[in-house]
């Protein structure tokens, strides 16, 4: 069957989205063009006026958008680098998280700013940052991070298609390297839902982006030594799935959280406190985090790069540890 | 006879002049005077401890009810600032909303009592919600434009700041864009003087902000903001303009600041009293009141039919207001996300 990547999966969403509703348009930094990554690729041309390149601002681009999506558009944002998008984050904390909150619902953003994030793609500081927690922590805006090629279509179309600021995450490194065959995939993910992905018994791996399937690799590994891993695939980070999240704590016991960011703050930080608050009873072991070491961001050169990032084999470490625990 | 005749033709004259009908001059009278008398009740129930903070626009009438009386209610849209009570009257607030929104109250249709007072929003009248970071609305009043401008619909917004918050990126990067865009935006900077303590000498090596306006190949006006009749002069046609597609237009209105920067200033740590007695003499309502008597508009009885108009309004409005109901204190959770 004919395999779709990850990036085809985006463009050719947009494409549907623009295609069914005129009020979906496109802005960011060289989006005319296709864009960095090729996600707008001949949008411009089959959607004229719609897709409308910006100024080398990024304020602009999420503050712009919030006006549009005020109006009744419904703008789909590009900032070409999450490491960049902290210039806007006044635009997106300040005012397009509140803006349902503030009026009582009268107002209200049907926005999405899509971004690729993250890191192994020697993108060095500013071009490889997990940037999620920040506005993770941000009530009022959504903060999704998909994984698998057709949670990236059934993922944009509700974001787009939902009332609220959405913060879509793309995992850069993902773009071209993780396929699927779209026909085949599990049925439509919901915006706010997690996936168990993977069901073993000993120990839970949670994990979003590259990390799922940096997850999955290492609970391969696992399996082929006699240890079962349950694998979550968390797809929304906020408004976070706790049902799911603690049902699969619960299933093992055992818990490994797995993220990109950095180990102080990271989103690991408030699943541990969650699970530890309302599943303490069922835990067999200490929660365990496997993350980036707390350095202001992932160095340039390929070893250090390496070192820096968590991975199957840093993982599958972990989870020997604390299947043995 | 005669004389009466010839001062009836000089008054008709006068308001061709004015562009403004009688009528009009009459409401920009009664607008201004009730943005003040409402904004000096609120100092007073602030002083009195009903009201925890008041930020007003005292000094600053004729130049937000002149700008906004040249926009088509209903149609146009606003990004306001926290000062413009002004512009907010003209749009169809009443007395009776201010006080809510002073008070908090749960009914206030700006904010249910989950923004500081004067943090403007109502969706019916295209006011734009707004928060109390200065200038952010000015990318949004460039997005709605840009939406307006897709969709081919004749509207213009009109987004308004003091000349302090001219220093942020946002309103550097919303000339810039609406520029580039030729949007139909009309950026109405209200100069009064003062950014809290700073006078406008360190906020710009500049005398105006309209000279802005140039950098991003704008069009750009300065107007005597403590002149109602001229401040609308001069935005009734870039607001035409803008209206037919001749792009944004950055007009500065000189105003001057009557009061402190909110009820929790103290202004006479940073400017005289003789400062602000020379500014008093020139205070915009007295102007007003002035010129429309010297002209023969009105007969001084009519106008003080609207001081009386006005004053019980505001009387009644605090009474009112006072008797509605708080929010309840759970519904601080509420609308976090909006559900279609």
């Amino acid at each position: 069957m004919a395999e779709t990547t990850v990036i085809e999966a985006v463009r050719s969403t947009l494409d549907e989205e623009m295609a069914g509703d005129d009020a979906v348009f496109i802005i960011g930094e060289d989006v005319e063009a296709g864009g960095v990554f090729r996600a707008t690729e001949g949008l411009a041309q089959k959607y004229p006026g719609r897709v409308i390149d910006s100024p080398l601002a990024e304020s602009s681009i999420i503050g712009v958008s919030i006006g549009a999506a005020h109006y009744g558009m419904k703008p789909v944002a590009e900032i070409q680098f999450a490491d960049f998008i902290h210039a806007g984050f006044d635009q997106l904390c300040s005012e397009a998280s509140r803006w349902s909150y503030r009026t009582r619902g009268d107002a209200w953003l049907p926005m999405v700013v899509r971004t690729p994030w993250g890191g192994g793609v020697h993108g060095g500081q500013h071009h490889s940052q997990s940037i999620e927690a920040y506005y993770a922590h941000m009530p009022g805006i959504k903060v999704v991070a998909p994984s698998f090629p057709a949670d990236y279509r059934s993922l944009l179309k509700a974001s787009i298609a939902d009332p609220n600021p959405v913060l879509f995450l793309e995992h850069k490194r993902t773009y071209r390297l993780v396929k699927q065959d779209l026909a085949a995939a599990q049925g439509e993910t919901q915006l706010g839902r997690s996936r168990i992905t993977r069901k073993g018994e000993d120990l839970t791996i949670f994990a979003y982006g590259l990390m799922l399937h940096e997850s999955l690799a290492a609970a391969d590994t696992l399996a082929s030594e006699g240890t079962e891993c349950t694998v979550v695939d968390l797809l929304t980070l906020s408004p976070l799935d706790t049902e799911t999240v603690l049902e699969a704590a619960k299933m093992t016991g055992k818990v490994l959280i797995v993220h990109e960011d950095n180990l102080t703050g990271g989103f690991g930080g408030e699943l541990a406190a969650l699970i530890a608050e309302h599943a303490f009873e069922y835990l067999d072991a200490p929660i365990r985090r496997v993350a980036a070491p707390d350095i202001p961001a992932m160095p340039f050169h390929h070893a250090m790069e390496s070192f820096f990032m968590p991975d199957r084999t840093k993982i599958a470490a972990a989870a020997r540890d604390l299947a043995a625990y | 006879m005669t004389a009466v005749r010839s001062r009836r033709e000089r008054s008709k004259q006068l308001i061709d002049e004015y562009l403004l009908s009688e009528h009009q001059l009459a409401q920009m009278y009664y607008y201004m005077l009730l943005a003040r008398r409402l904004n000096e009740r609120m100092l007073a129930l602030n002083r009195q401890g009903r009201a925890p903070f008041v930020i007003a626009g005292a000094g600053q009438e004729a130049a937000q009810v002149g700008a906004a009386m040249a926009l088509k209610k209903g149609t146009d849209y606003v990004a306001p600032y926290y000062r413009d009570l002004g512009v907010n009257l003209v749009l169809g607030m009443d007395a009776r909303e201010a006080m809510l929104n002073l008070l908090a109250k749960r009914d206030d249709p700006n904010s249910y009592g989950r923004q500081m007072p004067a943090h403007w929003g109502h969706r019916e009248r295209r006011v734009v919600t707004q928060s109390s970071v200065v200038t952010t609305q000015f990318l949004h009043a460039a997005g709605i434009a840009l939406a307006a401008k897709m969709r081919k619909d004749p509207i213009v917004v009109l987004a308004s700041c003091g000349e302090g918050s001219t220093s942020r990126g946002d309103f550097h990067e919303a000339l810039n864009f609406a520029a580039i865009h030729r949007l139909p935006v009309i950026f109405f900077v209200e100069n009064n003087g003062y950014a809290i303590s700073e006078r406008t000498d360190k906020e710009m090596p500049l005398e105006h902000v309209a000279d802005r306006a140039r950098g991003y190949g704008m069009q750009s006006a300065v107007v005597d903001g403590l002149d109602a009749i001229a401040t609308y002069q001069t935005v009734a046609p870039a607001v035409a303009q803008a209206r037919n597609g001749g792009g944004p237009f950055l007009i500065e209105a000189k105003c001057y600041r009557l009061w402190p920067h909110s009820s929790d200033d103290d202004d006479t740590r940073y400017r005289t009293k003789k400062e602000l007695q020379e500014w008093a003499r020139k205070d915009p309502l007295k102007q007003f009141r002035q010129r429309v008597e010297d002209d023969h508009i009105f007969p001084p009885s009519e106008l003080d039919e609207i001081e009386g108009r006005v004053e019980e309004e505001v009387r009644d409005a605090v009474e009112w207001a006072m008797q509605q109901p708080d929010p309840a204190p759970e519904d601080a959770l509420g609308f976090v996300y909006k559900e279609l």
